[in-house]
């Protein structure tokens, strides 16, 4: 560990702090700051002027944009995001069980994932331009090309409409044997998995075959070195920091599946949380729900651009 | 390298002409059929493929065909125009951050990591959350969504091209920032800005197609590809063409731009 | 003895994209004698790479063998599997590559680089290996040879990096080597230190090999026979001296006209001395805060001195990071300078260009350095022509079109070129009207930055007879910045020598071979090859026999001593290590930044 590399992730780290400020601001800003008063929403069009300020006065929505900010601030500070607008129950408590299961969700899916994308991607990258390459590339691209909600709709039609072997809906309440959770998770890890899968494979190959034409290749090619060897000792170690970023980054397009097949099959985890309270515009909820969301993307960008910047070679690091 | 600049022509061309062959349809073909959108007939619903219902008919017992060319017409139009907003004001910005004082630069790099450090389903979930979702929203969301990422390429696209020397001789010359801009810079982004807005097309139709099937994009009566997915998702069971033509559309619509392009690039 | 080397009427093929297969090499035959070097000689996609590959097996991307024998050590290469390829590279037959900095695996210690040829090929253990690498590593010259295969290629330089392969290749005992054009990306000084370690190693092993080299002095210096390509074909093969001194082929001769250094100067008359047209006053240009001094905290240009007479020519040499292309920048008004003046016709000029007022910008102008990126690739040439017509001349219309084409005309290219866009011309023709669009300004100095480092020898030669003849025509100016010595010796009155930023020499430029100078002069003048054999071992010999450079303290770190301290063959200690070094005139010779003229020649003046 030298100094200079000390610097460099410190100033990473810093960037981090900038944007989660960022997030912080933008999230109490939209919310907050511009108009659309959670009052117009919760009591309607009719409601009485005197109504409508008891309720303000309620929800403290009469003091000063900094004074609320300081509230929330202090609140998310200690785990205390608000009640909700809609049934008056703290949020916390709310988000608590169902980010547990939308973190069960997200893990399974990535760790079916990743395994699979990284050999398809860096299998692809080393035949480069062959017919499984050709069919690797042209799946993908028509994966990502794709919103997510057609390729779970795809999925459950497949296996639950036509083959009649799953349960369509996730029912994470009743699970009490192995089979079970195996049948009422598999369909959303499968689909979440396939959702994230396209984007990884795509950047995984990009970042080897990049590594794979650089001179040093070709120079260790005609060195003798046998394909084994020079996969492993010469193209990973120099690609292994570009891979890590496109999974983390990919991983990160996780979080936008992650809504999209909990809805689908209405799987009890935050995103059908935050979707609903965005259809009701219960504001404290929605807050709660990108907030969470967003430190864990910024948590995974972080994470792999510190990977990046470890993987760097000696005497390249600027 | 210069020399790739301005060269692959062709790809270009080929995504201009399928996004004109889209906006065409968006235009015109809600004319070409004679049915009212919202008659809720006598029909059964979800009825297969029938000489008066080319596509048969959806849960309503409405005719598929025409909900299908009204929601082509909304979501290519609805995201054609986020895709002009978040191009102009991007690239717009982007030559900015190039050419004006480096304060300019310094600001816009930073609001733009900062906006890209939200994802943007979350954004748009966030921003609908409060603005509701009305076709202006909706618009002004995504255009919001996709504006740093088009400012970073226009940016790096307009740093390469600004070091280059013929900029320099141009500069040394004691051209206008104007001159530069207009007559040295634009004209040699024009081709791979294509590329990127035909991306940004893209996002923004996934974006707006996962809202709409969630529910908070494009509101009934209203119907857009994702709306009618959403509406349709019953017929699944029955195999009917209401829920599986958008779906194809969709993939035609993203897919075929997509391999226009032939993009390598990730999704922003 | 069969050679070791034979190639039989080599064919290769090659595709671009999705077009038609094109020849890339066509019919090639040579053969190369054990303990012989052949050089493979050629311009930029001559095919020379190509054969030079194939002789490994190794075919890149999108080409391929159509038809020959190419026979290496008894192996007959065309016809091996890919396994047996393999099991010959790196054993029988290795390789240096163009370009060590990016053929070094940047995540890998040297030492794991250079013994892997031996060690895939299980020639000896690890162990041994690492002190067979040491001993090249010596033999070559190189710096710490203990502990260097510890570092990293990120942190050695290139001339060590190109030595370091040099190694690589020879930790087999290869029956062949291939080098190509291992020096090309080397500044001069460096590259006779990497060419002498080669031929030492040469001399005491027999090395059979290839020499990929577009540099024909490199060739008189290296090789025993040669063969030069063409458009993939052999034009003309044999011994060096036959090649180099009685070539047959019009192309060779073109080649070696090209590369000959000679003089164009023989037809001027020798003018009376003009009055000065630019001056640079004790410019400073750099990066970073001010520091206490008031200097930039990155100096690139330190206080730098010339001037350019009207009409005359001044060339600017130094090798790369030395800061000629930021003094171009400067001078240009694209990069604002800390400290200094400069003046045009004895006005001084504003440090940002648009300050300077029209009619300064229009007699100084600027022609940059990439023929590839020089010119906007969207416009057509007569456009780009026109707009500097109009911009400074107000022309428009028919007059507009007419000093264009009489632009094209000065440059020697065709009218017709007008309606072309820039990607259709080549490097020549891009360069050509790169000049073209100074001279539309109607100019009185330009300014070249560089202008044939991209070009192969016989255009830039060209470029350089353009030069010299708007120069006699037209009375122009020029500052002609260049890495290379012959080019600037062939066409300027007066040169000024850069070394880490400062001048340390402006003088004559016909003075540079003999006389007193500064001793960086002194090396660079030395260290450009000579197109005959036996060059390099002469100076090699006369390097040693000079003195060892006397010791000097290690704190002698102060910025204002002398820049050139630390590889200075002539140092005194006591003096070079103490005092900054003063600035002396040579009576009808050069201005140097050095103790010594005074110290060999009292007679000197401060």
């Amino acid at each position: 560990m030298n100094r200079h590399l000390v610097l460099l992730i410190g100033r990473r780290f810093l960037a981090a702090a900038t944007s989660l400020v960022f997030v912080v601001v933008t999230v109490f800003a939209i919310t907050n700051v511009l108009p659309g008063d959670a009052t117009d929403a919760l009591l309607g069009q009719g409601a009485t002027p005197q109504a409508v300020a008891a309720m303000r006065h309620n929800l403290g929505l009469d003091r000063s944009v900094f004074v609320r900010f300081w509230f929330w601030l202090w609140g998310i500070l200690h785990a205390e995001f608000g009640n909700s607008l809609l049934n008056g129950l703290s949020v916390a408590d709310a988000i608590g069980p169902r980010l547990h299961n939308s973190l069960l969700l997200a893990g399974a899916s990535a760790a079916v994932s990743v395994p699979v994308s990284l050999f398809l991607g860096v299998t692809s990258a080393i035949w480069k331009d062959t017919v499984y390459d050709r069919v690797v590339s042209i799946l993908t691209l028509g994966m990502v090309s794709v919103p997510e909600f057609v390729i779970a709709t795809i999925a459950v039609y497949v296996f639950a409409v036509r083959l009649h072997l799953l349960p369509a809906l996730a029912d994470v309440g009743s699970v009490h044997s192995l089979r079970q959770f195996l049948s009422a998770f598999f369909m959303p890890v499968a689909s979440l998995a396939l959702v994230t899968l396209a984007q990884m494979v795509r950047m995984t190959r990009a970042a080897m075959a990049d590594t794979l034409s650089a001179p040093y290749i070709e120079m260790a090619l005609l060195k003798g070195v046998g394909p084994i060897r020079l996969i492993l000792v010469h193209a990973i170690p120099n690609a292994i920091g570009p891979i890590v970023n496109a999974v983390a980054l990919s991983l990160s397009s996780l979080l936008g599946g992650v809504v999209v097949i909990e809805v689908v099959f209405t799987y009890p985890g935050i995103s059908g949380l935050m979707v609903d309270a965005v259809s009701s515009r219960d504001v404290p909820t929605v807050q709660a729900c990108a907030l969470v969301f967003c430190v864990t993307y910024l948590f995974l960008t972080t994470f792999a651009d510190i990977v990046t910047i470890l993987s760097l070679p000696r005497g390249r690091k600027t | 390298m210069i020399v790739r600049i301005g060269s692959f022509r062709s790809r270009h061309d080929r995504a201009v002409v399928l996004i004109a062959f889209w906006l065409l349809l968006a235009l015109l073909g809600p004319l070409c059929s004679s049915y009212d959108l919202g008659a809720i007939g006598s029909q059964p619903v979800f009825s297969g493929p029938s000489p008066a219902h080319l596509l048969g008919t959806d849960y309503l017992g409405r005719d598929t065909l025409a909900r299908l060319l009204n929601g082509i017409r909304h979501t290519v139009l609805l995201c054609f125009a986020s895709t002009v907003l978040s191009c102009s004001i991007g690239t717009f910005l982007g030559i900015a951050a190039v050419t004006a004082r480096p304060w300019v630069e310094a600001l816009t790099g930073r609001l733009a990591d900062g906006f890209l450090s939200i994802p943007s389903l979350l954004f748009a979930l966030l921003v609908i959350a409060v603005f509701g979702t009305s076709t202006t929203a909706l618009i002004v969301t995504m255009g919001v969504i996709y504006t740093p990422g088009a400012y970073r390429t226009s940016r790096a696209l307009a740093q390469r091209i600004a070091r280059l020397d013929f900029v320099t001789v141009a500069r040394a010359r004691g051209e206008s920032t104007t001159y530069i801009i207009l007559q040295e810079i634009l004209p040699n982004m024009a081709g791979p800005m294509i590329t990127d807005v035909g991306l940004r097309f893209i996002y923004s139709v996934l974006l707006l197609s996962n809202l709409s099937f969630l529910g908070i994009g494009v509101q009934p009566p209203e119907v857009d590809l994702g709306s009618m997915v959403r509406e349709n998702m019953l017929g699944m069971a029955y195999g009917s063409p209401a829920m599986i033509v958008p779906v194809i559309v969709i993939a035609v619509l993203t897919v075929g731009i997509n391999l226009a392009l032939d993009s390598s690039g990730g999704r922003r | 003895m069969a050679a070791t080397i034979q190639v039989e009427n080599l064919e290769i093929v090659g595709r671009r994209g999705k077009g038609a297969e094109l020849p890339i090499v066509r019919d090639v035959s040579f053969s190369v004698q054990r303990g012989e070097m052949l050089a493979l000689i050629g311009e930029s996609g001559s095919g020379k790479t190509t054969v030079a590959l194939s002789l490994l097996g190794h075919i890149r991307k999108g080409c391929r063998i159509a038809g020959g024998k190419i026979r290496v050590a008894g192996y007959d290469v065309t016809a091996l599997t890919p396994h047996e390829c393999r099991s010959i590279r790196g054993r029988i037959i290795s390789y240096v590559a163009q370009n060590a900095g990016s053929a070094f695996n940047p995540a890998l210690s040297i030492m794991r680089q250079v013994v892997e040829p031996a060690l895939v090929h299980r020639i000896l253990p690890r162990r041994d290996l690492e002190a067979r690498a040491v001993s090249l590593f010596r033999a070559l010259a190189l710096p710490d040879p203990e502990t260097i295969g510890e570092r990293y290629p990120g942190e050695l330089s290139g001339g060590q990096l190109q030595r370091l392969m040099a190694a690589m290749a020879l930790m087999t005992d290869p029956e062949v080597v291939v080098f190509d054009e291992p020096t090309t990306a080397l500044d001069v000084t460096t590259q006779i230190e990497v060419l002498a370690a080669f031929k030492a190693v040469f001399a005491e092993r027999g090395i059979t090999g290839v020499y990929v080299t577009h540099d024909l002095s490199v060739v008189a210096q290296i090789a025993d026979h040669a063969v030069v390509l063409k458009d993939g074909a052999i034009k003309e093969s044999g011994t060096v001296s036959k090649i180099l001194f009685q070539p047959e082929d019009p192309y060779s001769q073109a080649l070696l006209t090209a590369a000959e250094p000679r003089s164009r100067q023989a037809d001027l008359a020798r003018q009376p001395e003009q009055p000065s047209l630019l001056d640079v006053r004790n410019l400073v240009v750099g990066y970073g805060q001010p520091t206490s001094a008031g200097l930039p905290e990155k100096v690139i240009v330190n206080h730098v001195n010339f001037s350019v007479p009207k009409g005359s020519m001044l060339g600017v040499i130094g090798e790369s990071g030395c800061g000629k292309s930021t003094l171009a920048r400067a001078i240009s008004g694209l990069q604002p300078w800390a400290a200094g003046e400069l003046l045009l016709n004895g006005t001084p000029l504003a440090a940002d260009v648009r300050e300077r007022t029209p009619e300064q910008r229009r007699h100084l102008q600027l022609v940059a350095q990439n023929a590839d990126s020089v010119l906007n690739p969207s416009k057509p040439i007569g456009q780009a022509l026109e707009r500097v017509v109009r911009f400074y001349g107000g022309l428009r219309g028919g007059a507009a079109t007419r000093r264009v084409n009489e632009l094209l005309d000065m440059v020697r290219l065709s009218p017709t070129l007008a309606s072309r866009l820039p990607s259709e011309l080549s490097g020549g023709q891009k360069q050509r009207i790169n000049f073209a669009r100074a001279l539309a300004a109607d100019p009185q100095i330009v300014l070249c930055d560089e202008i044939t480092a991209a070009l192969d020898t016989v255009v830039a030669a060209a470029i350089l007879d353009l030069m010299k003849e708007l120069q006699r025509d037209l009375g122009l100016a020029f500052i002609f910045i260049t890495h290379d010595l012959h080019a600037l010796q062939s066409i300027c009155d007066r040169v000024a020598v850069l070394y880490a930023g400062q001048a340390v020499e402006v003088g004559p430029a016909v003075a540079l071979g003999q006389g007193v100078h500064h001793p960086y002069t002194r090396l660079l003048h030395d260290s450009v090859p000579l197109m005959e054999p036996g060059w390099l071992e002469a100076t090699q010999t006369r390097r040693l026999a000079e003195a060892t450079p006397a010791p000097i303290s290690p704190l002698s770190l102060d910025p204002g001593l002398c820049c050139f301290l630390a590889r200075c063959p002539d140092r005194v200690s006591g003096l070079c290590d103490r005092v900054p070094p003063p600035v002396r005139s040579v009576p009808e010779g050069p201005r140097v930044l050095c103790h010594l003229p005074a110290f060999d020649r009292p007679e000197f003046s401060t």
